[in-house]
């Protein structure tokens, strides 16, 4: 059964060409219904796959297959095959991008009710969803390098989906730049790997000698330049909140629970290319991504924002579990996330759609009345990225936190930055809950918020109890309960161990449940009992995310300009001059021989006969003399 | 008076210069594609006459491989000028100068 792998991204790839076909005939809401469909017999395919994998024998690579379909690129000793990967890690990002994925698209049907693009979203959402599965079972760096490439895409398309609002046109610029330097770390990263190793394959990657120290921290932090750029870090996170323009969906889908985690997913590909260096250099950036984001989203207004920020910071979380070697626990909180953050956006889209469009938080308040179904799968969503045992978030934070503890170098400092984190996140998620759902009706009089439709609450439903429940796939303490850490196993060369004894375990879990709970509570006085005066709490400093962004606009739009404004006069004068000069000078020469050519036969025919004559008297000559 | 070898060169020495005169103040195509006939008819006849004054039958053998070529280049030449002068007729080949560069 794993053979059918072929099936898992060819069902949305013919989704996105019926849907190109006849998208237009199909209208609202069939084409909505085509596309889900592909979406959700792609989930069936992968479950599919799954079964056949977990029929084989899981020792000695049992479980690894290859599927070339044909020689891509032959060129000299550099081979490339298009051909998919089959193995516990591809398979575990598969089932819940085509599981959220499926769900997205049904949620969407009634989201993008009316929409005068209707077909062309559910267009974009199947390209998305076959460019994110060739990322993710490509067998080698330059197949995968085009799904990235593919979602990359597909992420500008569906950021500037409304692109009649100067704001989503130039949101999806920028997401489109900017994820271009982290591509340009992705392509020198594969040209020094095949340098190296000769071979671009995950497999012989894998199985090849180590590179030299500094071949291979190079190779690594590239990587990691690449996972920045696409997973939002500092300092290339910039897009992500702006990407926020999006309807909300491809919020939910393509900028919270899959597309950004590609990057986590690479880093976890290329483990045994990963230095000890880049190791460190990764988990500190993670760390303070985590922190800065959170940070941030404390002072946010806009809905949607403050889960954009909390999508950088949680990100920033995998980052340092993969810092400290702990690849499962990126995985398994890549996986608790997608639950979590993608039924937080759908509950926000949810909130958005029945408010009319606001998306401001201060003109919200006391919702539950008037959304039940939205509020109660909401706050499963909070709990759950709030560290609340025994919801799903909890679960795989704490493991995070007990590998960052125990990062060799500065564990202890970057335990506490999570920990921090981990309550700013419990405040800054409360603090949305209460606003949006509690306190006092702040919207005006004539907004009438309702209920959203099944097909948008359905998902809601279902993303709620994986959110609640999705942490059994991986529980601590016995180990027969780690199923998704004995599933991975065998695609790690050093499977990392926590050392930690039982007592230092629960003792760390306790205390970041207590920072949970802190946060939480901070969040009720403040806002719900206003025992706390609020106007402290949202400086103009974090608001503006501190003022990162516009001082990346400064230099990019001041001395920046000037400096490819003055490559781009290099590029006219010198290099265009020179290849025009040679040009121009060849037509000059033309034009001066250009008389002969007078079109008159008897010119032609005297030309000749001069010619013959002008051969006899050189072989007269050569005769006389 | 005996007729020596000499002779047939000087007529087609003769033809040649005929020819080549006439396809260089002619304007007429069909005239002077007759021309270019009197032309390769005179490098003929001095082939022959060397290949009998040497005794060397390759001078007649390269006169075979003239005489099909220039048959082949007569049905091309006289389609096209054929053809042109039906489509404009009294046309010369001073009005065919499109190719001019």
């Amino acid at each position: 059964m794993v053979e059918l792998v072929w099936l898992i991204p060819t069902l949305p790839l013919l989704g996105f060409l019926i849907l190109l076909a006849t998208g237009h005939l199909l209208g609202e809401p069939r084409a909505g219904w085509i596309a889900t469909a592909f979406a959700g017999a792609s989930f069936l395919a992968t479950f599919i796959v799954l079964v056949g994998l977990l029929g084989k024998d899981s020792h000695g690579g049992g479980r690894s297959y290859e599927f070339v379909l044909f020689e891509w690129l032959p060129a000299g000793s550099l081979k490339v095959e298009a051909g998919f990967l089959v193995d516990p890690l591809s398979i575990t990002m598969a089932l819940f991008v085509t599981g959220v994925g499926a769900l997205i698209h049904l949620y969407s049907i009634g989201y993008m009710h009316g929409d005068e693009k209707y077909s062309k979203f559910f267009l974009y959402l199947n390209l998305f969803l076959f460019s994110m599965l060739m990322l993710v079972f490509g067998n080698n760096l330059v197949v995968t390098f085009l799904g990235w490439e593919g979602v990359g895409a597909c992420s500008y398309f569906l950021i500037s989906f409304w692109h009649q609002r100067e704001s989503a046109a130039t949101a999806g610029k920028k997401a489109f730049v900017t994820n271009r330097v982290g591509d340009w770390g992705f392509m020198i990263a594969t040209f020094a790997i095949w340098s190296a190793l000769g071979t671009v394959t995950y497999t012989e990657i894998s199985n090849s000698p180590a590179m030299s120290a500094a071949t291979g921290t190079a190779v690594s932090l590239l990587l990691f330049v690449a996972a920045a750029g696409k997973s939002a870090q500092l300092p290339l996170y910039v897009w992500l909140p702006d990407a926020m323009e999006g309807p909300t969906p491809v919020s939910a889908m393509v900028h919270a629970a899959t597309m950004v985690t590609s990057g986590v997913y690479l880093l976890v590909r290329m483990n045994n290319v990963l230095t000890d260096d880049a190791l460190l250099v990764i988990a500190v950036i993670g760390a303070t991504t985590a922190l800065f984001a959170a940070l941030c989203a404390v002072a946010q207004h806009d809905i949607k924002r403050v889960l954009a920020y909390s999508t950088v910071s949680q990100l920033g979380y995998m980052f340092l579990a993969i810092g400290s070697g702990a690849y499962v626990a990126a995985i398994f909180h890549v996986i608790t996330h997608a639950f979590f953050k993608a039924l937080l956006f759908l509950g926000s889209g949810s909130v958005i759609h029945g408010m009319h469009d606001e998306q401001d938080m201060r003109k919200m308040g006391a919702l539950r009345i008037a959304m039940p179904i939205t509020a109660a799968t909401f706050i499963v969503g909070w709990l759950a990225i709030a560290g609340v045992p025994p919801f799903a978030g909890f679960w795989s934070k704490d493991e995070i936190l007990l590998a960052a503890w125990e990062q060799k170098n500065i564990g202890p400092l970057l335990w506490v930055v999570g920990l921090v984190t981990a309550l700013l996140t419990a405040y800054y998620m409360s603090r949305q809950v209460i606003l949006v759902f509690f306190g006092d009706q702040r919207w005006d009089d004539d907004v009438h918020p309702h209920e959203s439709s099944w097909t948008m609450t359905t998902p809601l439903c279902v993303l709620a109890v994986a959110a609640a429940a999705g942490g059994a796939i991986n529980l601590p303490l016995v180990k027969d309960w780690l199923v998704l850490e004995h599933f991975l196993e065998p695609i790690f060369h050093h499977p990392h161990h926590f050392s930690s004894g039982t007592g230092t375990k629960i003792a760390l879990a306790v205390i970041s449940v207590a920072a949970g709970l802190i946060g939480i509570s901070v969040a009720v006085l403040t806002w719900m009992k206003h025992r706390i005066p609020t106007d402290r709490l949202e400086p103009e400093f974090l608001e503006n995310a501190m003022y990162v962004d516009a001082s990346y606009a400064r230099v990019v739009g001041g001395p920046g300009t000037s400096g490819f404004q003055k490559t781009a006069d290099f590029d006219r004068r010198i290099v265009d001059g020179g290849v025009n000069g040679v040009g121009r000078a060849i037509m000059k020469l033309g034009q001066l021989i250009q008389p002969t050519q007078s079109g008159y036969m008897r010119n032609y025919a005297v030309a000749v006969a001069l010619g013959a004559l002008a051969i006899l008297v050189l072989l007269a000559w050569g005769l006389l003399s | 008076m005996d007729v020596t070898t000499g002779w047939y060169l000087v007529l087609g020495a003769l033809l040649f210069v005929i020819g080549g005169t006439g396809l260089l103040i002619r304007r007429n195509p069909l005239v002077m594609l007759m021309c270019v006939e009197l032309m390769l008819n005179g490098v003929n006849l001095s082939l022959v006459a060397f290949a009998q004054r040497l005794d060397d039958i390759g001078g007649q053998t390269v006169v075979f491989f003239v005489l099909v070529v220039a048959a082949a280049e007569v049905v091309v030449g006289l389609g096209l000028v054929v053809a042109i002068l039906r489509r404009r007729p009294g046309t010369t080949a001073d009005d065919l100068s499109t190719l001019r560069g």
